[in-house]
């Protein structure tokens, strides 16, 4: 008690001049929280909410067809229980093996809240509601299983069990977009989260491989490699995606033969990834620039061959370094999925804006902005947390510390 | 004996595949014409599509009357006039935005990045929240909470926010000023009308407060980034010199930060200047609304995007060239 009056102290009243202005920011803050609260208590319909939530999961999608986008997220969860129990529950060098490590009954304690919490507040029909509680138990009986069982699995099926992802992708594609025997759902009909996260995720993943050949390019020392990465980066870093969306949109329809163009929704991915792939290709660049030029010299003088020595000893080092650039333009290409809107696309944002122009919820924006705000927040919070525990765990302080124990 | 020599034969003579004189114009031979295949591709495309069309490329439009009015401008428009001068009163709506947008940000990200230093835990504490909430909510969703959701729910007439010299109503930010000549006046209520010498528009209002609030936070983190360069050191020798807080900060700990500094807000700056063609979305006319409206009404796709792409580079470059010299007068001069 003592320590911690000394320490409010030392923070916050260590001289007059702090004292008061500690007190203003006390006051400020408090009567800000207050009215929030009462606001959202007492004078917010979250009725706009509850009528339109799955207008704003997933769009305009054909409620027949809804069971595949259930299922994908079902598979999805089970997916991430079995990924989250072997990456968290098996002993490391650096850690023992604990089934439920303290960070993680903290996670699944607020999954728990948030899936019972959630479909409840949202008012949803009790089917869907216990939909969302089974769901939960999936991600925590598959996490249980995979943390307690999964040491016993062969090797080599461990090693293989990452392409899990990938080929969940395809499938993924399979379900929302129809195709193989399923009903074909046209990319007009999808919307809402669904799309954001489709669009988001499309752009990251393929802007990745892009954003990487470019970096090297442009640190070739072949002057036509490097000068056209030096084109292509600067040009598309020059100008505001608004403008390259508008590309997508008006003007690639003349670019390419008549017919040939995709759809609206998938030229506009493609510029998103375009997009990023240049900003991403900085950020690998200031990773590439972080290797010593001695280590690409060892490696050849070892006798690796060129891409030998970029994937096995040059890149390794510079991804690391340029971890914390790259997820913060994951983040930033996350939220620019809202610009879509403007280009007339139904996405999270797009959606919104069709919800408040229906004049049975006229005047209700704040509480809609509000939860989408919230909904961004959370999504880029949580990315950006994660960057920073996997930048802890690949310093290679921790790893030379893991190395060295028993 | 034989076998060395063969190796030494291999090593000297490679097949010309591995030959390392030759690799390079390889790779760059096949690359140089994998673009050239495409770039013919596409712009054959494009001239195979437009003369199908008849719209091969051509400027006269940009003489003919606009047609359409633009609410709010420096320069002076109307209807009637050609569209390059729509085109150009929208610029110039992009650059007022952007330059007191530029103003705004640094002074807001300056102050939040030295109250991040602060020896008030709350202050800090609250330097932070701003920092993680602002950078976490995409800025266009910001731009249409400040606009449809504060601006546009303003009370107008009498019942308008008021402090000294200032008015905020629903029809628009005002504020007092030198009007004819050099007579200081004060906004005042004419006929339930606000009347001022500087009359800002709710969408000019709206998109300022939310680069401002959006681009200071970026700005704050550059400048936490460069002071916390600074090391501590530095501090504690200019204190035990006897100097006091400002002074080590003004000589001693500033001019070594600004070389981190700067080149990290020439990245925020120009990031600035690209945002703000998010103001479509609040209603300011500003360059890429016009040119929106342009394609719209013409129909020239690709004129109106060599323009408006050209306008956007062109601030860029200024931005850099500006920033460049600036970084040039803070690096540490070597002996």
């Amino acid at each position: 008690m003592n320590l911690l009056l000394r320490r409010l102290r030392a923070d916050l009243f260590a001289t007059p001049a702090d004292g008061a202005l500690s007190l203003g920011l006390i006051a400020l803050i408090s009567a800000a929280a207050v009215g929030l609260v009462q606001w959202a208590c007492q004078k917010a319909q979250w009725a706009v909410i509850q009528a339109n939530s799955t207008l704003f999961a997933v769009g305009r999608y054909p409620e027949a067809q809804q069971w595949r986008l259930w299922l994908l997220t079902a598979l999805l969860t089970a997916a991430t229980g079995v990924s989250w129990g072997l990456l968290r529950s098996h002993p490391r060098a650096d850690r023992e093996g604990q089934l439920w490590p303290r960070n993680d009954r903290l996670v699944l304690g607020l999954l728990a809240a948030v899936a019972l919490w959630v479909p409840w507040a949202l008012r949803l029909a009790p089917a869907l509601q216990s939909r969302w509680w089974l769901l939960a138990a999936l991600l925590g009986a598959s996490r249980w299983l995979a943390g307690r069982f999964g040491s016993h699995l062969s090797r080599p099926l461990l090693r293989l069990f990452p392409l899990v992802w990938p080929l969940l992708y395809l499938i993924g594609m399979v379900l929302i977009s129809g195709g193989l025997g399923l009903m074909p759902v046209p990319p007009s009909q999808w919307g809402g989260l669904l799309l954001t996260l489709l669009t988001a995720s499309f752009a990251i993943l393929l802007c990745f491989p892009l954003g990487v050949l470019l970096a090297l390019g442009r640190r070739s020392d072949l002057p036509l490699l490097r000068w056209s990465a030096v084109v292509y980066i600067e040009f598309i870093r020059g100008a505001p995606l608004i403008t390259l969306l508008f590309l997508g949109q008006n003007i690639l329809g003349f670019l390419l033969p008549g017919g040939l163009a995709p759809d609206r929704i998938w030229r506009a991915a493609w510029v998103l990834t375009f997009f990023a792939a240049a900003y991403l290709a900085e950020a690998v660049r200031s990773g590439l620039a972080a290797v010593p030029k001695g280590q690409a010299e060892a490696a050849r003088s070892l006798g690796l061959s060129y891409p030998q020595t970029l994937v096995r000893v040059v890149l390794p080092q510079a991804l690391r370094v340029a971890l914390p650039a790259m997820v913060g333009q994951f983040i930033s290409l996350f939220q620019d999925t809202t610009l879509l809107s403007l280009i007339g696309l139904l996405e999270l944002l797009g959606v919104a804006r069709t919800v408040m122009a229906n004049p049975e919820f006229l005047g209700n924006n704040r509480e809609v902005y509000l939860t989408l705000a919230l909904l961004f927040w959370s999504c880029c919070a949580a990315l950006g947390l994660g960057s920073r525990a996997l930048e802890k765990r690949l310093d290679p302080q921790t790893l030379s510390q893991s190395a060295s124990r028993p | 004996m034989r076998k060395p020599q063969a190796l030494l034969d291999r090593v000297d003579h490679p097949p010309w595949w591995r030959d390392r004189r030759v690799i390079p114009w390889l790779v760059q031979g096949v690359v140089g014409l994998l673009l050239l295949v495409l770039i013919a591709f596409l712009l054959g495309n494009l001239v195979h599509n437009l003369t199908a069309r008849g719209m091969l490329l051509s400027w006269r439009w940009l003489g003919e009357p606009a047609g359409f009015d633009i609410s709010e401008s420096f320069l002076p428009f109307d209807a009637a006039q050609p569209y390059w001068r729509g085109l150009a009163a929208g610029l110039a709506n992009t650059l007022r935005a952007v330059l007191s947008g530029l103003v705004g940000a640094t002074l807001l990200g300056t102050l939040a990045g030295m109250a991040s230093f602060s020896r008030n835990g709350l202050l800090r504490g609250l330097t932070r929240a701003y920092v993680e909430i602002i950078r976490n909510i995409p800025l266009l969703l910001q731009l249409i909470f400040w606009y449809f959701v504060v601006f546009l729910s303003l009370p107008n007439g009498t019942a308008a926010l008021q402090i000294p010299g200032v008015v905020l109503a629903k029809s628009g930010l005002y504020l007092a000023g030198f009007s004819q000549g050099m007579h200081w006046s004060l906004p005042q209520l004419i006929n339930g009308v606000w009347q001022a010498p500087w009359r800002l528009s709710v969408e000019f209002a709206a998109l300022l407060s939310g680069l401002i609030i959006y681009s200071g936070a970026f700005i704050a983190e550059v400048v936490r980034g460069g002071i916390a360069s600074v090391p501590k050191g530095q501090w504690e020798a200019a204190t035990s010199l006897g100097m006091g807080w400002f002074p080590t900060l003004r000589h001693v700990v500033l001019p070594q930060a600004l070389r981190v500094i700067v080149p990290g807000l020439n990245t925020q700056y120009i990031s600035l200047a690209k945002n703000s063609s998010l103001a479509v979305a609040v209603g300011f006319s500003d360059l890429y609304s016009v040119a929106e409206t342009t394609l719209n009404q013409t129909g020239r796709a690709l004129e109106v995007y060599l323009l408006l792409l050209g306008a956007y580079l062109a601030l860029d470059l200024v931005i850099s060239v500006v920033m460049n010299g600036l970084n040039r007068l803070v690096q540490i001069r070597e002996r």
